[in-house]
């Protein structure tokens, strides 16, 4: 029993980011009808949003402290980081802490910014191509970003650390008056869930609760007839473009603590996000939303050491099993639409 | 010649002699000279080029035919390097049987995963395939290790059966991969004035091959099998109104393109008999999309040469560095060589993959037919006038 709970909480951190991933790769496809193999990218580009929030919150300026000195006599030299020394030291040190959380404010914008920019330069000059010029146009773009982070950053992971005061575990099992310690959750990632879970909402309310939203989803059902309404629905469509890749970028800030970020991350989850698509069938949200937890759960059961040792290697490829076989009982995917993407 | 018309025909000639003179060809520069670093012409190098072109060539009867775009290709290279190495290892260091086990492994595994991905199509078959590599590229990282050697790769040791050949040689060594006694790196030189030619027999062997396999794509192209194939990129709808099962035509596809992968990753090992899980990865079976693309898709000569443009700038590219670049831009003032010294850094050395990456877009934005279709336009462009309609390209684009 506590060994299912553990499971499924362990699944959801992963899910969370796999949900989100597919959202953001849904709601393009859903309005714009583009196949985005660069999204992945996107989520690799908000993590390194963070990553770069956190250099320069560590620039430092250095000064001498005259009363002490090193090991060879000389005075020692001081590194205060700068918001150390305009905010005073408990402050700047607080600011530096928090700056995972803080990268959310900083990231929303850039990547609104890139998505916007991707948009209207890339992306709209292949609505009328073909899919496999989109798919390979965007795999190329995917590429590029990939190289330039690895360029600017280099190829190993780059620690983010979480504000101290989520490090540490939750003791869920004591919660529920089970033992202590058998059921124990890292806050981090408890975290991420609710934040993904609020993201999740937002997106969704944004869609269904406002006007804009209904607009652009009167224009995913049928494009042609809200333009001949005479709405523009080329902007609001580029707007989403710029949600979606936020939504994707704000994924990956926050994944930053739970896996070090590094130059592929991106392509690591975007497979994985594909594959969440398809299951979720093609198109739908709620399927998205419902197939990423649905699958970062099973494959935190496939880890589980009692079922490796019955079927060894399972835990790498049960979410492709999973894949296939629903493509080959249901090829619409769990909730997929009629008429998206038949041909 | 061999049921090819007179223009086929030509075609293969050219490319036969091109091939079978690569050694010179590609050796323009004489040895020692400033130039000497765009030589091709040596036997590393140009055996990637024919096996990569193989690859290419094969994924071109898939994607170039029936418009289905396929992302795990560089799986079926893999698995035929396995199977290969591991013909090695029991077997013999013949490369006959490790070359057939090759395409006979992956044309299984093309049979398995062309049957379960060929069920959609579009996007959808895009994303099944990439999976299914993904998949089996996972594999053979963990699980699969005591069949791929996990992380080091499959590589022949002294302990090896080989019941039909010799575990070590007489001084103690591991055999060398052979061809009926002739050895796969041995390579004859030929001094000529300043300039040294190369010629192996791995090469040559591997340029034979390609032939062979550029001469069945050719009768594919022209078969009926062929026509059909054009068919189902064009319209699948209309062909399954008119009565007709396109699934069994594309499987049939996809098995052969499967085979003509392992049939190059049976190769590869080949020249060097190890095998590793990296040759799976996608940015593998993004290449051999790229390579197909960049040269034209769905044209005969195109792979090949999109193979070889390929494989030939990544050689190049990774040779350059910082101090060749100044030495390039000496002639710029000092500001400014530094300047674009600084603004090609990038790109070169280990920055390939950007610049393949931006080659990419670059091809599939401006030139989606690639350079044939871009040799085609400035054929065009200098017979504009002269005749008017004769210049009727014969070979059709991607969509």
């Amino acid at each position: 029993m506590d060994a299912i709970f553990l499971q499924i909480l362990n699944g959801l951190d992963k899910g969370s980011a796999y949900a989100l991933i597919a959202l953001g790769l849904t709601l393009i496809f859903g309005t714009l009808g583009v196949v985005n193999f660069a999204h992945g990218a996107l989520f690799m580009l908000g993590s390194f949003c963070a990553v770069t929030l956190n250099k320069i919150l560590n620039l430092s300026v250095e000064t001498i402290d005259p009363t002490k000195t090193d090991f060879l006599g000389n005075p020692l030299k001081v590194k205060t980081p700068y918001v150390q020394a305009w905010f005073g030291d408990d402050f700047g040190a607080a600011i530096i802490d928090w700056g995972v959380p803080l990268a959310i404010l900083f990231t929303i914008p850039v990547m609104i910014g890139i998505g916007f920019i991707m948009e209207r330069g890339l992306i709209k000059h292949f609505y009328k191509r073909p899919h496999a010029d989109q798919i390979l146009v965007t795999f190329g773009l995917a590429i590029v970003l990939q190289e330039l982070i690895k360029y600017f950053f280099g190829a190993n992971p780059i620690p983010t650390p979480a504000p101290d005061a989520f490090k540490g575990s939750f003791d869920f099992g004591a919660m529920l008056g089970m033992d202590p310690n058998v059921i124990i959750y890292p806050y981090w990632r408890l975290i991420y869930f609710g934040f993904a879970a609020v993201i999740i909402g937002a997106v969704f309310a944004f869609l269904q609760f406002t006007t804009f939203g209904m607009v652009v989803r009167a224009g995913m059902a049928d494009r042609e007839t809200v333009g001949l309404l005479g709405i523009n629905i080329d902007k609001r469509f580029t707007i989403m473009f710029g949600i979606a890749a936020a939504v994707a970028g704000l994924a990956g800030v926050m994944y930053g603590p739970i896996n070090s970020p590094n130059y592929h991350m991106g392509m690591d989850f975007l497979v994985l996000s594909f594959v969440v698509v398809v299951v979720g069938g093609m198109g739908s949200l709620p399927g998205a939303v419902l197939a990423g937890f649905l699958l970062g759960i099973l494959e935190s059961f496939a880890s589980m050491t009692q079922v490796i040792d019955l079927i060894p290697g399972i835990n790498q490829i049960i979410i492709y099993v999973v894949a296939i076989i629903i493509l080959l009982t249901r090829p619409r995917g769990l909730m997929g639409r009629k008429g998206v993407m038949e041909d | 010649m061999f049921g090819l018309d007179k223009k086929d025909s030509t075609l293969l000639l050219i490319v036969a002699v091109l091939t079978m003179f690569a050694p010179f060809i590609l050796n323009p520069f004489p040895e020692g000279s400033a130039l000497a670093q765009f030589n091709a012409g040596y036997p590393d190098l140009m055996q990637r080029f024919v096996i990569f072109g193989i690859f290419a060539i094969g994924f071109n009867i898939l994607f170039g035919l029936t418009g289905y775009l396929s992302f795990g290709h560089a799986a079926f290279l893999g698995v035929g390097s396995y199977a290969a190495v591991w013909m090695f290892k029991l077997l013999s260091m013949n490369v006959i049987p490790a070359i057939f086990l090759a395409i006979v492994v992956s044309g299984l595994f093309a049979l398995l995963i062309g049957f379960i991905s060929l069920r959609r199509s579009g996007i959808y078959f895009s994303i099944l395939t990439l999976a299914f590599a993904q998949m089996m590229f996972a594999l053979a990282y963990s699980v699969l290790t005591p069949i791929t050697n996990g992380e080091t790769g499959l590589q022949l040791t002294l302990n090896d059966p080989r019941v039909l050949g010799q575990s070590a040689t007489a001084d103690g060594s591991i055999p060398v991969t052979s061809l009926f006694g002739m050895e796969m790196r041995q390579t004859f030189q030929l001094d000529m004035g300043a300039w040294l030619f190369q010629f192996n027999v791995g090469y040559y062997f591997s340029a034979v091959i390609m032939l062979i396999a550029f001469f069945i794509a050719i009768r594919i192209f022209r078969s009926p099998f062929g026509m059909m194939l054009r068919a189902v990129k064009s319209n699948q709808q209309r062909v399954n109104y008119t009565g007709l099962n396109a699934r069994p035509y594309t499987l049939a596809a996809f098995v052969i393109s499967g085979m003509y992968a392992g049939l190059a990753g049976g190769l590869l090992a080949s020249m060097d008999p190890l095998a590793g899980a990296e040759r799976m990865q996608w940015t593998a079976s993004g290449e051999v999309v790229l390579m197909t693309i960049l040269g034209g898709a769905g044209t005969l000569i195109g792979p090949v040469l999109g193979a070889g443009f390929i494989k030939y700038f990544e050689n190049i590219f990774s040779k350059i560095n910082d101090n060749v670049l100044h030495e390039w831009f000496a002639f710029l003032p000092d500001g400014l060589e530094n300047f674009v010294v600084f603004v090609m850094h990038p790109f070169i050395g280990k920055g390939w993959n950007l610049t393949l990456g931006i080659l990419f877009m670059l091809v599939v934005i401006f030139l989606p037919g690639g350079l044939v279709e871009g040799g085609q336009r400035i054929a065009k462009l200098f017979r504009k006038g002269k005749a008017k309609d004769s210049a009727k390209p014969t070979t059709k684009p991607a969509e």
